[in-house]
C-alpha cells in the first residue's frame, strides 16, 4: 500500500531556510497509524503529528533530490506549458529509504520524481512492488502536470486540489497500487478527464 | 513552476484574520443553503480546504457549516463529495456527532465518504465495524448499480488490514477468500461494457460479445487476468484487477506459516497437492528432475481442487494465476505501458509464488521448473534485472530444499548487477534491501557474498547519499578476518572508485577525440593502456587478488582533478562513518596479528590518500581514534610494532603533515612501551624510543616550522614531553636528560615569543606542563607510579579485589545499619 502522496518544492524557496521545503499537496491514505498505538491523542494532535511526518518526508526527499542533482551535474531543462511529455522525460527519479521510526513506525521507501522545481513523492510500504509504484508515480505526475497546468506560473495545485483527489481516487484508490494495462488505464483516464472538464 | 503567487496564497491562508474568516464561513453557509451548487460553491469549498490545510494547527468549523458540508458527502455530484471529504478530513468532527460506523445505509458509502471514515477512525472497533459494513455490501451486491461503485471496497479493506489484521473475523476471512477466488479465477472471458463496434454492421452477429484478447492481439485461450484486454470490461473483470492488486498483501497477512501445523497436516497437504498435479495434463518442456511431480498446464482445472478449504483453494488459484501471468509475460506487447506492466506482473507473480511456497512447501516442486525457466529466459537481458531479484529471493528460500544449483543466480546478483547497473537507482535500492533482509541466509548459503564487496561498494561509490544508510547495516557482515586488510584499502579508496565509475561511463559515451571539456586529463589516463591495470584493479568484481596496488600514489596523481567532482566529494564524506564501523567490527573477528597488520596499514595509508580537502583530515581523525582503541585493547601491539611506530614517530616531517596521527602515535608509545604491558620490552627499546622522540622534540622547539607548514599545536609538544617523561620514569638513567631539556625550555621561553609557537597562552600552557613534569621527575619513585601506574590501579576491581573489598563492605554495612 501507498501511505502517502506529496507534491512539494525541491528548489530553494526565498521565504524558507536552505534545506526546507514547502508542501503544496499531501494526502495520507488509510487510518492513522498512531491511532492503534497506546498514545491517547486527540484528533487535533493526531493531525499535527501527521503534518509533521509529511514535512519530515518532504525534507528528506528534498535533500536527496539536491544531492542527486548535484552529483549528476545535469543542467535543469526549463520547459513551458505544452511540453509536459518533455518535462517528464527530463525528470530525475530516485528512492529514499525511510528507516523505521523516521518518521513512520515501520520502514518505508519514498519514491520521488523531480520535475524542475517540484517533487512528486510516493511513500510505499516495504513489500510493495516498486516497479509498479514507479509506473504509477510517473502516470500521476503526468496527469498532475497536464490537468493542473503545473509548468506555468499558476497556482492550480493549491486552488484545484480536488482534481488531484479525484485523480488519486481512480489511479491510487485509498493507496492501492493497481495493475492496469493500457485498456483499463484508458477507461479510468476517461473518467478522470470527464471530472476535470467540470 | 513554483511561483510567488503560490507562496502568497499559502501565506494568506495561514494568516487570515478571524473576522474575515467568520465572514467567509457565513457566506459559505448561505451558498450551501441553496439547492443548486455552481462554480462559486465549488471555488469557495476549495478555498475553505486551502485555509484549513495550509496550517498544521487545526481550525474548527462552526457547527452549522460543518453539518452542511457533511451532508454534501452523499451528494450526487462527485466534485462535492471530493471537496466535502477533503474539508472534513482537515477538521475534527463535531462532538457528539462522530461519524457513525454502524450505518445501515451502506449503499451510500461512496469512496470519498469512506476515505473520511477511515481517516477519522479512532479505534480497532471502528475499523472492524467498517469492515463488516463493507463485506455486507459486497455480499448483498446485486447486478444493478453503477459499474464500479464497489471497487473501492477491496482497497479500503486492504488498507485496514495493513494496520489491523485482526479486524476481520475468521468467517469474514473465509468469505473474502471465496470471493477472491471467484474474481481471480472465474471472471468473464468475454468483453464487457457495451462493446459494440458501431458503424454500418450492427447486425445480430456483432452483438455477440467478443472474447478477451492477449496483449499481443491474439485471442485469449484461458482465464482472465490483468494482462488481458478488451474494448470494455465487465464488473467482475474489474474486480479481478482489484483482487490481484491486493492478493500478495492478503496472502502475507493471513497466510503466514502457522506454527501449529503438525506433520500429519503437512503430509495431507503434500498428498493432495501431488494428486492435483497428477490430474493435470503434462507440459512438453522442462520436466523437473524430482520424481512424482510434473509441471501442470495452467488452464486444465482439476475437480479435486474443490475439495480444498477456502484458504488452500485461494492459494491454489493464486498459484495458477501467477503461472498464467508468467506465461503471458512472454508475449510481445504492442504498447510500452503494457510491456512495463508485464515486468511488474512478473515481479509480483514471483513474489506471490514465493509466498505461497513458504506457506506450503509441497508447492515448491511444482513451482521451481517454472521459475527456473523464467530465469533462463531473462538472465541475459539486463533490462529485466529487477525481475531477477524476486527470483533470487525464491532461490534463496527454496533452492536448498529443491536441491537446485543457485550459482548462476548469485553470479548475476553479486557479479553483473553491481558491476554494470550501479547507476540504476531503483535496482541499487532493491538489491541492497534484498541483502539486508536476507543477511543471515546469505552468509550461510552464499559463500561468495563476503568476497563480493569490491563490487557491492560500487553501488555506494556511485550514489553515496542513497546507499550509505544500507551500508551502515551491511558493512559488519562483510568484515571477515580473511579480507579485512583488502576491505580497509578498498574503503580508503572509495572516492577513487567513484571517480573511476564516472570515467567509465564518460568513456563509453564520449568519442575518443573529444576536444577540451572537463575531466580531460583523468579521462585520458583512464583510456591510456599503461594505466589500465590501476583502474581495472579498482573495478574488480571480487576480493582475493591482492590487498592493493603498488602504484597507488600514481593513481592518486592521475585523479588529482576529481577532487571537486560532486559525486566524488559526496562519496568521500561517507568514508569516515564506514571506517568507524569497520574498525568496531574488526576487533571482534581479528586476532592480534591481523590487528598489527591493520595498524601498519593505517600508518602507511595516512600519507597515501586521494587529495580532497577535509578528506585527509577526517581520515586521520578516524585513524587516531582507532589506533588508540586498538592499543588499549591489546597493549602488546605497541611493543610488537615498535619498529614501525618509532620510524613514524622519529620523522619530524610527520609532526607538520600528520599532526593528529603523530600525536596519537607518540601517546601510545609513551603509554604502552613498558614491561608491564609486554615483557619483551627491553631497556634498549625504551632508550631508542626515547632518543628518537627527544630528537624530534629538539627540532620542533628550536626552529620555526618549514615553509608552508603551521606551528604545531601545543598538544603535540606536550604529548612529546609527557611521553619522554613516561619513558624516563621506566628507565631512570634517562631522567637527567629530560630534566635538562625541560629546564632549558623554561629558560628559552622566558625570553618572550618563540618561532615555533605563535600564541602566548599556548606557550604558557606548554611551559607549565614542562614544569609539572620536571618537578614530578625529581622523585623518580613517585614519577614511576604516576606515569606508569601498575595495572591494578588503572583497572580497579572494586568489590572483586580482596584488599579493596573489605573496606567497601564495611562501609556499606555501616551505612545500612545507620538508618539516618
Amino acid at each position: 500500500m501507498v501511505r502517502c502522496f506529496l507534491i512539494h518544492t525541491v528548489c530553494p524557496v526565498s521565504a524558507l531556510g536552505a534545506g526546507e521545503t514547502r508542501v503544496l499537496y499531501s494526502r495520507l491514505f488509510g487510518p492513522d497509524e498512531g491511532m492503534l498505538s497506546d498514545q491517547e491523542l486527540s484528533l487535533e494532535e493526531r493531525r499535527v503529528l501527521q503534518k509533521e511526518k509529511i514535512a519530515v518526508v518532504a525534507r528528506q526527499v528534498r535533500s536527496a533530490v539536491a544531492l542527486s542533482r548535484e552529483a549528476s551535474g545535469r543542467p535543469l531543462v526549463e520547459t513551458v506549458p505544452g511540453e509536459e511529455a518533455l518535462a517528464l522525460q527530463e525528470a530525475d527519479g530516485g528512492v529514499v529509504r525511510l528507516r523505521a521510526g523516521d518518521p513512520f513506525s515501520e520502514e518505508m521507501s519514498a519514491l520521488w520524481l523531480g520535475v524542475q522545481s517540484l517533487g512528486f513523492t510516493l511513500v510505499c510500504e516495504p513489500h510493495e512492488n516498486l516497479l509498479l509504484a514507479e509506473g504509477t508515480l510517473r502516470n500521476l505526475t503526468r496527469h498532475c502536470l497536464e490537468h493542473l497546468h503545473m509548468l506555468g506560473q499558476g497556482s492550480e495545485v493549491l486552488l484545484r486540489s480536488n482534481r488531484i483527489d479525484a485523480l488519486l481516487s481512480r489511479l491510487l484508490p485509498h493507496g492501492q497500487l493497481l495493475f492496469l494495462n493500457h485498456r483499463f488505464g484508458q477507461s479510468l483516464e476517461k473518467e478522470v478527464a470527464a471530472y476535470m472538464a467540470k | 513552476m513554483y511561483s510567488h503567487g503560490s507562496e502568497s496564497l499559502i501565506k494568506q491562508a495561514r494568516e487570515i484574520q478571524e473576522s474575515e474568516l467568520q465572514k467567509f464561513y457565513s457566506r459559505l453557509v448561505k451558498l450551501l443553503q441553496g439547492k443548486d451548487f455552481g462554480h462559486e460553491t465549488v471555488d469557495s469549498l476549495q478555498r475553505l480546504h486551502l485555509i484549513l490545510s495550509a496550517s498544521k494547527y487545526t481550525r474548527t468549523l462552526p457547527p452549522e457549516l460543518q453539518k452542511r458540508v457533511q451532508s454534501l458527502l452523499s451528494s450526487p455530484a462527485e466534485q462535492l463529495q471530493v471537496l466535502s471529504s477533503a474539508v472534513l478530513r482537515e477538521t475534527p468532527p463535531l462532538s457528539g456527532q462522530e461519524l457513525n460506523y454502524n450505518q445501515e445505509n451502506v449503499s451510500q458509502l461512496n469512496s470519498h465518504a469512506a476515505a473520511l471514515l477511515l481517516s477519522q477512525a479512532g479505534s480497532r472497533a471502528d475499523l472492524s465495524s467498517l469492515c463488516a459494513q463493507l463485506l455486507r455490501s459486497l455480499e448483498s451486491r446485486s447486478s444493478e448499480g453503477p459499474s464500479h461503485s464497489l471497487t473501492h471496497t477491496l482497497p479500503i479493506l486492504n488498507t485496514i488490514l495493513t494496520h489491523s489484521p485482526q479486524c476481520l473475523t475468521e468467517d469474514q476471512e473465509t468469505l473474502l477468500s471465496k470471493k477472491l477466488v471467484d474474481w481471480l479465477r472465474y471472471a468473464s472471458i468475454t468483453q464487457g461494457g457495451g462493446a459494440s463496434s458501431g458503424g454500418f454492421f450492427t447486425g445480430p452477429r456483432s452483438r455477440q460479445p467478443a472474447p478477451i484478447a492477449e496483449l499481443d492481439g491474439t485471442v485469449s485461450g484461458d482465464f482472465f487476468t490483468v494482462l488481458c484486454v478488451g474494448q470494455g470490461f465487465t464488473d467482475d473483470q474489474w474486480m479481478n484487477v482489484y483482487s490481484f492488486s491486493m492478493l500478495r498483501h492478503w496472502l502475507l497477512t493471513y497466510h503466514s506459516v502457522s506454527n501449529d501445523s503438525t506433520t500429519a497436516d503437512t503430509a495431507n497437504r503434500l498428498q493432495l497437492s501431488l494428486s492435483l498435479s497428477h490430474s493435470h495434463s503434462f507440459s512438453n518442456d522442462d520436466r523437473s528432475e524430482i520424481d512424482g511431480s510434473v509441471v501442470s498446464m495452467v488452464s486444465a482445472t482439476s475437480s479435486s481442487s474443490r475439495l480444498l478449504p477456502p484458504k488452500e483453494r485461494l492459494r491454489e488459484k493464486a498459484f495458477q494465476y501467477c503461472q498464467r501471468l508468467i506465461e503471458q509475460s512472454d508475449r510481445k506487447a504492442h504498447k510500452r505501458i503494457d510491456a512495463d506492466l508485464q515486468k511488474a506482473c512478473l515481479v509480483e507473480a514471483v513474489c506471490i509464488l514465493d509466498c505461497v511456497c513458504v506457506e506450503d512447501a509441497s508447492l515448491v516442486y511444482r513451482t521451481f521448473p517454472c521459475i527456473k525457466a523464467l530465469f533462463g529466459r531473462l538472465s541475459s537481458d539486463l533490462s529485466f534485472a529487477r525481475v531477477m531479484l524476486p527470483i533470487a529471493q525464491f532461490y534463496l528460500n527454496h533452492g536448498e530444499m529443491a536441491a537446485v544449483d543457485c550459482e548462476s543466480v548469485w553470479n548475476l546478483v553479486f557479479g553483473r548487477f553491481p558491476a554494470e547497473l550501479f547507476n540504476d537507482h531503483f535496482l541499487a535500492h532493491e538489491l541492497l534491501r534484498f541483502l539486508r533482509l536476507n543477511l543471515e541466509s546469505l552468509q550461510l548459503r552464499v559463500p561468495q557474498y563476503t568476497h563480493s564487496f569490491p563490487n557491492l561498494l560500487k553501488l555506494l561509490a556511485w550514489d553515496s547519499p542513497a546507499a550509505v544508510d544500507d551500508f551502515v547495516d551491511l558493512l559488519p557482515s562483510l568484515v571477515t578476518a580473511g579480507t579485512a586488510v583488502e576491505l580497509l584499502h578498498t574503503l580508503l579508496d572509495l572516492p577513487c572508485l567513484s571517480a573511476t565509475l564516472v570515467l567509465q561511463l564518460r568513456s563509453a559515451c564520449l568519442p575518443i577525440s573529444e576536444p577540451g571539456g572537463r575531466g580531460l586529463l583523468s579521462l585520458d589516463a583512464f583510456r591510456n593502456p599503461s594505466f589500465r591495470g590501476l583502474f581495472l584493479f579498482l573495478l574488480r568484481v571480487e576480493a582475493g587478488s591482492g590487498d592493493t596496488i603498488d602504484r597507488l600514489g600514481t593513481l592518486h596523481e592521475l585523479l588529482a582533478e576529481v577532487a571537486d567532482w560532486p559525486r566524488v566529494v559526496q562519496c568521500a564524506q561517507t568514508v569516515p562513518v564506514l571506517l568507524h564501523i569497520f574498525f568496531n567490527t574488526v576487533t571482534t573477528v581479528a586476532d592480534e596479528k591481523l590487528l598489527a597488520h591493520l595498524v601498519l596499514v593505517m600508518l602507511e595509508r595516512s600519507s597515501l590518500l586521494l587529495i580532497i580537502p577535509k578528506y585527509i583530515k577526517e581520515i586521520h581523525r578516524v585513524f587516531s581514534c582507532h589506533l588508540l582503541r586498538l592499543c588499549k585493547l591489546h597493549p602488546s601491539l605497541v611493543v610488537d610494532q615498535s619498529h614501525e611506530l618509532l620510524e613514524f614517530a622519529g620523522a619530524t616531517a610527520n609532526v607538520y603533515s600528520k599532526e593528529e596521527i603523530y600525536t596519537h602515535v607518540v601517546w601510545v608509545l609513551g603509554e604502552y612501551l613498558s614491561v608491564s604491558c609486554d615483557s619483551r620490552c627491553s631497556v634498549r627499546l625504551i632508550t631508542s624510543c626515547f632518543e628518537a622522540l627527544e630528537a624530534v622534540l629538539f627540532e620542533v622547539t628550536s626552529s620555526a616550522p618549514p615553509p608552508g607548514a603551521v606551528c604545531p599545536a601545543p598538544r603535540v609538544v606536550t604529548t612529546l614531553m609527557s611521553a619522554l617523561a613516561k619513558l624516563a620514569s621506566r628507565s631512570h638513567d634517562l631522567i637527567p636528560r629530560v630534566s635538562l631539556f625541560l629546564s632549558k625550555l623554561r629558560t628559552v621561553t622566558r625570553g618572550g615569543s618563540v618561532a615555533w609557537c605563535s600564541d602566548e597562552e599556548d606557550l604558557v600552557a606548554i611551559v607549565t606542563r614542562g614544569e609539572e613534569l620536571w618537578s614530578l621527575l625529581k622523585a623518580p619513585g613517585v614519577a614511576q607510579s604516576v606515569l606508569t601506574p601498575p595495572p591494578h590501579v588503572t583497572t580497579p576491581q572494586w568489590h572483586r579485589d580482596i584488599n579493596v573489598a573489605m573496606p567497601l563492605r564495611l562501609r556499606a554495612l555501616t551505612n545500612l545499619t545507620h538508618s539516618q
